[in-house]
């Protein structure tokens, strides 16, 4: 037997402090209000975090907004593109430390903060850095100007990415920046703190301030901000709508999912199987754009679910630090108690429950790769996000049927669409209600590209020159 | 071992219209996806106890080529004695599956192997171009086996099979598969390289794959190490992918043979990695799989070496040949 040893990523990679205070100003505070914050997969406290109040909000929109009149409006583009360059270079020279506390702290297997998380959050800013001094060719007509302060609030899945897919845009369209990291995942925007002073990037430009949801509404509702910037939850996103309406505050919203993963009969049915894998099962299905739902023609159904479970045996779950794990945690007790109550009511809607022999570990949450097949579109399986590795198989006969179930979601992310004919892939994607189609692969994200959803999968996009404008405004 | 219906398989006979519809029915293979995958797979991390494990079944699983035109008789007996021991520095080192040669080397090295439990592989049907005529393809392997080669390597006729003549490659494995077997009822093993760097698309290989396997090989194999692309992790992953669904579909089990350009025990790990979760732990015996090399062993045994003495060697405490 081939078994792997284990193989496990140094701990001593990365040092946290035993407490945090919020980072305004370019300082961090005091401790105050503290909670702990729990690496996923053994449940062991990491560190203290602070549980910011609006005042500590008022303090860090302030500094934000002192920032923005004295320093960085006044830079020239190439001036603020050069901090960012120094941060992308940074995230590359400490990339080890911080694929290893994200890992800690989320769960995710450092496999993919190591070769995803990390390596995208770097490229990001590399990205916007070469914006900055080339505003002017945005498509606003020369001279464009920032909106001023942006609040941005990230979740969980990807904390240090999404950080950067926030901040990076923001900074070099010459905006100053609030940024809430989520309750459960704040060690990595703590770590880029850190960075931003090792960058010294003037103070105030960058504040990060930790805590729950009311930290977050306090931030959103702060009177002295321009532009609010969210990923997360359809019902967070919804609250927000309502708190900015009939406020002069920019926002764009990146909510939920529900994926159609859309495979033809003539589909090169291998790849297709790895990118359903890939698609449902990286990060643990903890992904907004993640293709939950598998429409499977109906001639090749059997052959692709026989190789899906063949393939799914080889899936590796366990400790997150191993580098040959391919199945981290799940990042919260309360995310765990909401997968495993939708494929129990799935299951009860008619659903069949799949999952391959694993051993689970005693500490921690953890959830087995799942596919449930007899999959009604009726189902709630079908319907609503889980946000985890679960796997919802539905069947179609011809392209039409395929299209009308796939855009029959309240939501519209994403898709993809697996089929070895060109002509069929730009039809689909032409018809697709989805803000990204991928074809033949899926999860295939870069800086250049914008990304984001219709219909309740939120407004604005993010990336590539689409994601500048919406830190941008045309000159008055 | 079941025989195969090869017509019930193609659901029809067998012609060179149904042999191509059967061909072009199966699923194509996405590039990038192949190989994404393969990339994905050879960034696993083996350690100690499994690395240790690894480097054993390399060798255990290898084929010690010598395939130049200036072999000699002592070249060959040179090869077959540091097959028997590989390593004089430690005895628990394994001894390789086979040696492979050219057909008239064969007689030598059975020679000086004596009684290692090693086969002698030969390669033959006008090895490396297969441009004969097939009476002497069939002639070349007759006198292999009757010296008493335990294995075969044939090549296929490439051109045949990119001008869309599979029956003719089909016809030609299955009369090479004929003079391979014995008067005593054994019959030599036969591996029928594909030369994967000529059929150049994975759409080509996993046909040429389904169509050697068809055609009664015993394992299928990569390359000749004669042409500029050789074994590749992709190309070997898309043939085992290619066995398993066969195994899945008639219950027969084919064994694959990367050849030419695996060189160090990182490449040998990664290539164990994608048996193991493409085929699965059934095909990680010398049964099913092969490496066909020259240079690698030189590099496995002073792996092995560092792993059990905790230095590493070097270069010169492992023979040349």
């Amino acid at each position: 037997m081939f078994d792997y040893a284990p193989a496990p990523e140094s701990r001593d990679l990365v040092k946290f402090q035993e407490s945090y205070g919020h980072f305004i100003g370019g300082k961090f505070t005091k401790p105050s209000n503290t909670y702990g914050t729990i690496n996923p997969a053994t449940e062991q406290t990491l560190a203290q975090i602070s549980h910011g109040t609006a005042k500590d909000v008022d303090a860090a929109v302030k500094a934000a907004r002192s920032a923005y009149e004295k320093t960085w409006s006044k830079l020239d583009g190439a001036t603020r593109g050069k901090y960012l360059y120094r941060i992308a270079r940074i995230i590359q020279e400490r990339s080890r430390e911080l694929a290893v506390a994200e890992t800690l702290n989320n769960g995710k297997p450092i496999k993919e903060t190591r070769d995803a998380d990390i390596p995208l959050a770097a490229s990001w800013f590399f990205y916007y850095a070469g914006w900055a001094d080339k505003l002017d060719y945005a498509g606003l007509g020369a001279n464009p100007m920032a909106h001023g302060v942006a609040a941005q609030v990230v979740p969980w899945n990807f904390p240090l990415m999404m950080l950067a897919w926030k901040i990076a845009p923001a900074l070099a369209a010459g905006n100053t920046v609030v940024l809430k990291p989520a309750e459960t995942t704040p060690l990595s925007a703590l770590l880029f703190a850190e960075i931003c002073q090792q960058a010294e990037l003037p103070e105030g430009v960058v504040n990060i301030v930790t805590g729950f949801g009311d930290t977050g509404a306090a931030l959103i509702d702060h009177g002295d901000i321009n532009k609010v910037a969210f990923t997360g939850s359809t019902n967070v996103g919804r609250i927000i709508a309502k708190q900015i309406a009939g406020t002069n505050k920019k926002a764009t919203l990146e909510l939920g999912g529900k994926a159609a993963n859309i495979v033809f009969e003539d589909a090169a049915l291998d790849q297709a199987v790895e990118g359903i894998v890939n698609g449902i099962f990286f990060n643990q299905g903890h992904v907004c754009c993640a293709g939950s739902r598998l429409l499977v023609q109906e001639s090749v159904q059997d052959v692709l679910i026989k190789k899906l479970k063949a393939r799914m045996e080889n899936i590796r779950l366990g400790d997150p630090m191993d580098k040959n794990t391919d199945i981290g945690a799940i990042n919260s007790k309360a995310q765990l108690t909401k997968i495993d109550r939708l494929v129990k009511q799935g299951v009860k809607e008619g659903g069949e429950r799949w999952a391959p022999a694993c051993a689970m570990p005693k500490n921690g949450f953890w959830f087995a790769p799942t596919i449930i097949t007899g999959v009604a579109p009726t189902n709630t399986v079908a319907r609503e996000e889980i946000f985890g590795p679960v796997l919802s198989v539905m069947t179609f006969r011809t392209p039409a049927e395929a299209v009308a179930k796939a855009n029959n979601s309240q939501y519209g992310l994403s898709a993809g669409v697996w089929t070895e004919k060109g002509s069929r892939i730009l039809k689909m994607a032409d018809q697709l209600n989805a803000g990204v189609v991928w074809a033949n692969t899926y999860n295939q994200f870069d800086p250049a590209s914008p990304f984001g959803g219709f219909k309740e999968s939120g407004y604005g996009r993010e990336g590539g020159r689409h994601g500048l404008l919406s830190y941008l405004k045309g000159s008055n | 071992m079941a025989a195969i219906d090869p017509e019930a398989i193609v659901g029809s006979r067998i012609t060179n219209q149904s042999l191509s519809r059967w061909l072009h029915s199966l699923p194509g293979v996405d590039k990038v996806g192949l190989e994404a995958k393969a990339l994905s797979l050879s960034t696993r991390s083996i350690k100690t106890t499994s690395k240790a494990w690894a480097l054993d079944m390399a060798i255990k699983m290898m084929d010690l080529t010598t395939l130049e035109g200036a072999d000699t008789k002592e070249r060959v007996r040179s090869l077959c004695l540091k097959a028997a021991t590989p390593d004089p520095m430690d005895l628990t080192t394994p001894q390789p599956a086979a040696i492979c040669v050219y057909g008239d080397m064969v007689a030598h090295a059975k020679e000086a192997l004596g009684k290692n439990k090693i086969y002698v592989a030969a390669v033959a049907t006008a090895f490396p171009s297969g441009r004969a005529s097939l009476q002497v393809k069939l002639a070349d392997t007759r006198d292999a086996v009757k010296a008493g080669a335990d294995e075969i390597d044939m090549v296929i006729d490439r051109g045949a099979f990119l001008s869309g003549n599979y029956l003719e490659v089909y016809k030609q494995i299955v009369a090479v598969k004929e003079v391979c077997q014995r008067k005593n009822g054994n019959h030599a093993h036969l591996k029928v390289i594909l030369e994967t760097g000529e059929l150049e698309t994975y759409d080509n290989i996993r046909r040429a794959s389904y169509l050697a396997m068809l055609a009664g090989a015993d394992f299928i194999k990569t390359s000749t190490g004669k042409v500029s692309v050789n074994a590749t992790l992709p190309i070997t992953m898309l043939m085992l992918q290619a066995v398993k669904d066969w195994y899945d579909q008639t219950k027969i089990q084919i064994g694959v043979k990367p050849a030419g350009g695996i060189r160090t025990s990182k490449d040998a790990i990664k290539y164990l990695v994608v048996v193991k979760e493409t085929a699965g732990e059934k095909w990680l015996t010398p049964k099913y799989f092969r490496f066909g090399a020259s240079s690698l062993l030189n590099d496995v045994l002073m792996q092995r070496q560092k792993l059990t003495t905790g230095n590493y060697s070097g270069r010169d405490y492992v023979s040349v040949d």
